[in-house]
């Protein structure tokens, strides 16, 4: 059942649409990389503003300076949607056209491929094996049924088994080597739209969003980007704690939050997260992605003999009073570290009544004050922060790392393996056997001619055979 | 001053093999050969010592970066010279190869503390399988100039310095396909591992951040190139100009993206 042939399916078959779509996409994918776009990692406004002096900047360089040319070109990248170019029409057009022709290609091409896979190599005709590349005619003393014994059994033992047919004329050996790898390079046509599929799966059931929760603070929501819509989580996420620490020439080093995650009201799960080691709950990702400081100190207090402890919020030289315990304390100043950005608190204690005490602490380590009443205190500053969440659902992911695996496999069968074939005729010619042998390889013919040769020279060194002259 | 020695046998290596490729002289070209081992034996003893050094992948700097691409493609070289025979191949690769070098002995040496965005294993992973596929890719771009070379000569019908010196257009296409099939594979590979590190990095695999855009259009280029050769059989000068594109836009996303465009990758410095 031939498929008809119409023009339409040969151009969506065809490898010129193939080669136009993929340097069609390198080249579009290029603007998306010169026009900011409209995304996570650059703030909206000055988008808006470098996309403004990058159009200015194109018109100057091509002697426009008018209002009017402006407006068009703007008008142009609006219909185009050059700044979101990724998720533009015309972009995930082409991608579908690529689709479009990786399907139909497929389906044209893989049945004839399939044939050669399994097709019966012992139908191949003597005249069409003297005319291939690798060919070499040997005789043989013994005749032709114990010759064709022993070469398969040569073959046999050096890695090429081969089944045996007789006809009119002689006997036919024939062995192969992966006639499977043909198929490689259509696997990775498939990965291809696997990978879309599992991003589209993402594009139309995954959601992306962001928090920025303080310290000690809860949240059963998140806004998604972009528009900053609430997403519903359906559990609580909570931020026990967010710290940073620096290297000795102040670059950041670790980011780490301690995220608590409540459902139906039980705690459920606690994990310190940090870049690279994020936290999933129920198909929710959480990443550590940035913070946010409110020039705010959390002071934490704690009576060593009672063991009562207290954590207040205070920005700088504000005092706090803490009532039970008749304390009034406040940080007075920050001094610098031989790190930046990192610093000593200087915190000033009393009682209200005189009594002041000073004490210097390190950035978030403890330090015991004892009062002139006997009493001990430990108190701990630590910057307030809010610890900058990446939450992410994407149930395609699984999908895309399918296809890609898929990819791989395919690349590694298309590039590193060829469908080999070998053809030994046993024939008996005035009382002589005579054999020809064939090989084919349909990828890497150099390498292959190697192969072929040392498959003779093992087949020749039987000492009935030789090679004829 | 490892690295300026590793630089200076490089140096010597380049020269014999400018002397080979004028003089033709076996012994010339073994010694040439020897002295390129010998650099890449050095410039790997280099690397493990900034290894240590860095007490990191040290892959993270410009001048890293650089000097492992030079280092790729001397080891894709050595590995690919006992199959493939091309004659005076090392003469054009030990040129690009002292390029590279250059570039690198010209960038800053200094260390960075990791970011914490590159505290991962995948760091290794990643960023040497990127650029190993560079190193070949590189070997594939020398190819093709060598065939548009050897084109260039035969249609002058004048056979001057470089056609009894370059070899046959077959081999050279069969060369540059070769580089090919073997690049081509790790700059998926290091696509998708960089596609999984930023899934767990940043939290999404993809994000169309130049860099990933343009290493993109880089597999667009070659799979482009691909098809050119294996469907519809444009072998030759066309697949040889497009090897030399397809290497351009590995270029430009070693140093295009990283001086003209911000990213996510622009921590590298």
């Amino acid at each position: 059942m031939k498929k008809k042939k119409n023009s339409i399916w040969m151009f969506f078959a065809s490898v010129k649409l193939a080669l136009f779509v993929l340097f069609i996409l390198a080249a579009a994918s290029i603007i998306g990389t010169i026009v900011p776009q409209i995304g996570t990692f650059v703030p909206q406004d000055s988008i808006l503003e470098h996309y403004k002096q990058f159009y200015g900047a194109i018109l100057n360089g091509l002697g426009l300076h008018s209002a009017q040319a402006t407006t068009v070109i703007t008008k142009i990248s609006d219909l185009l949607s050059f700044d979101d170019m990724y998720s533009s029409w015309w972009f995930n057009g082409l991608l579908g056209l690529l689709s479009i022709n990786l399907i139909v290609c497929s389906i044209e091409r893989l049945p004839d491929v399939w044939r050669l896979v399994v097709m019966d190599n012992h139908q191949t005709k003597i005249s069409r094996l003297q005319s291939m590349r690798n060919t070499l005619e040997l005789t043989s003393s013994d005749p032709a049924p114990q010759t064709t014994a022993a070469l398969q059994q040569r073959l046999a033992a050096i890695g090429w088994p081969a089944s045996q047919s007789s006809r009119d004329d002689g006997h036919l050996l024939f062995s192969q080597k992966t006639p499977w790898s043909r198929l490689g390079v259509y696997v990775v046509h498939l990965s291809i739209l696997v990978i879309f599929a599992g991003a589209a799966v993402g594009f139309f059931y995954g959601q992306k969003g962001g928090i920025n929760l303080p310290e000690t603070l809860s949240s059963d929501k998140v806004y998604q980007y972009g528009s900053g819509d609430e997403i519903d989580l359906g559990f609580t996420i909570k931020c026990n704690w967010f710290t940073m620490t620096r290297y000795p020439n102040g670059a950041p080093k670790e980011y780490q939050s301690e995220l608590v995650i409540i459902d139906n009201d039980k705690e459920v799960l606690t994990k310190v997260i940090e870049v690279n080691h994020p936290l999933s709950y129920k198909g929710w990702t959480f990443y550590q992605s940035s913070y946010e400081s409110h020039k705010k100190y959390i002071i934490s207090v704690a009576n060593q003999t009672t063991d009562v402890q207290e954590l207040f919020l205070a920005p700088i030289r504000e005092p706090v009073r803490w009532q039970d315990e008749k304390l009034l304390f406040a940080i007075t100043d920050l001094i610098p570290t031989t790190t930046p950005m990192i610093y000593q608190y200087k915190l000033m204690v009393a009682d209200g009544k005189g009594g002041q005490q000073l004490l210097i602490l390190d950035d978030n380590k403890q330090g015991t004050l004892i009062r002139p009443d006997g009493n001990a205190y430990d108190f701990q500053v630590k910057e307030f922060f809010s610890t900058g969440l990446q939450v992410a659902k994407d149930p395609g992911v699984w999908i895309v790392y399918i296809g890609c695996g898929l990819m791989l496999a395919g690349l590694g069968v298309a590039f590193f393996m060829s469908h080999r074939r070998l053809w030994l005729f046993i024939s008996e010619k005035e009382g002589k056997t005579t054999i020809l042998i064939a090989g084919t390889a349909n990828k890497n013919k150099p390498g292959f001619e190697q192969e072929f040769a040392k498959i003779n020279e093992a087949l020749t060194q039987a000492q009935s055979i030789e090679v004829q002259k | 001053m490892l690295f300026t020695a590793t630089y200076i046998i490089y140096s010597v290596a380049v020269i014999l093999y400018l002397v080979y490729f004028s003089s033709q002289n076996k012994q010339v070209r073994l010694a040439a050969r020897r002295i390129l081992t010998s650099a890449g034996l050095c410039h790997l003893g280099l690397l493990i010592l900034r290894y240590v050094e860095a007490g990191h992948t040290p892959l993270t700097t410009h001048h890293d970066t650089v000097s492992f691409f030079a280092l790729s493609m001397t080891g894709a070289f050595l590995a690919f010279r006992w199959r493939y025979k091309v004659k005076n191949f090392g003469t054009f690769v030990s040129v690009v190869i002292l390029a590279l070098m250059t570039v690198a002995l010209f960038s800053s040496r200094n260390l960075y503390p990791l970011p914490p965005a590159l505290q991962s294993s995948w760091l290794l992973v990643h960023a040497s399988i990127a650029i190993l596929a560079n190193g070949f890719l590189a070997l594939g771009f020398c190819g093709g100039v060598m065939y548009l070379i050897q084109d260039h000569e035969l249609k002058k019908k004048r056979f001057t310095l470089f056609y009894h010196r370059l070899p046959s257009l077959e081999s050279l296409d069969q060369l540059t396909q070769h580089c090919l099939s073997i690049g081509l594979p790790l700059l998926t590979l290091g696509i998708i591992t960089g596609s999984l590190w930023a899934k767990q990095a940043w939290g999404s695999y993809w994000h169309w951040d130049p860099k990933e855009t343009w290493s993109l259009i880089t597999w667009f280029l070659y799979a482009g190139l691909l098809h050119q050769r294996l469907a519809i059989g444009w072998r030759g000068k066309r697949s040889a100009i497009m090897s030399v594109i397809g290497f351009l836009a590995v270029l430009f996303t070693l140093w295009g993206v990283n001086f003209l465009l911000p990213g996510v990758h622009t921590y590298v410095r």
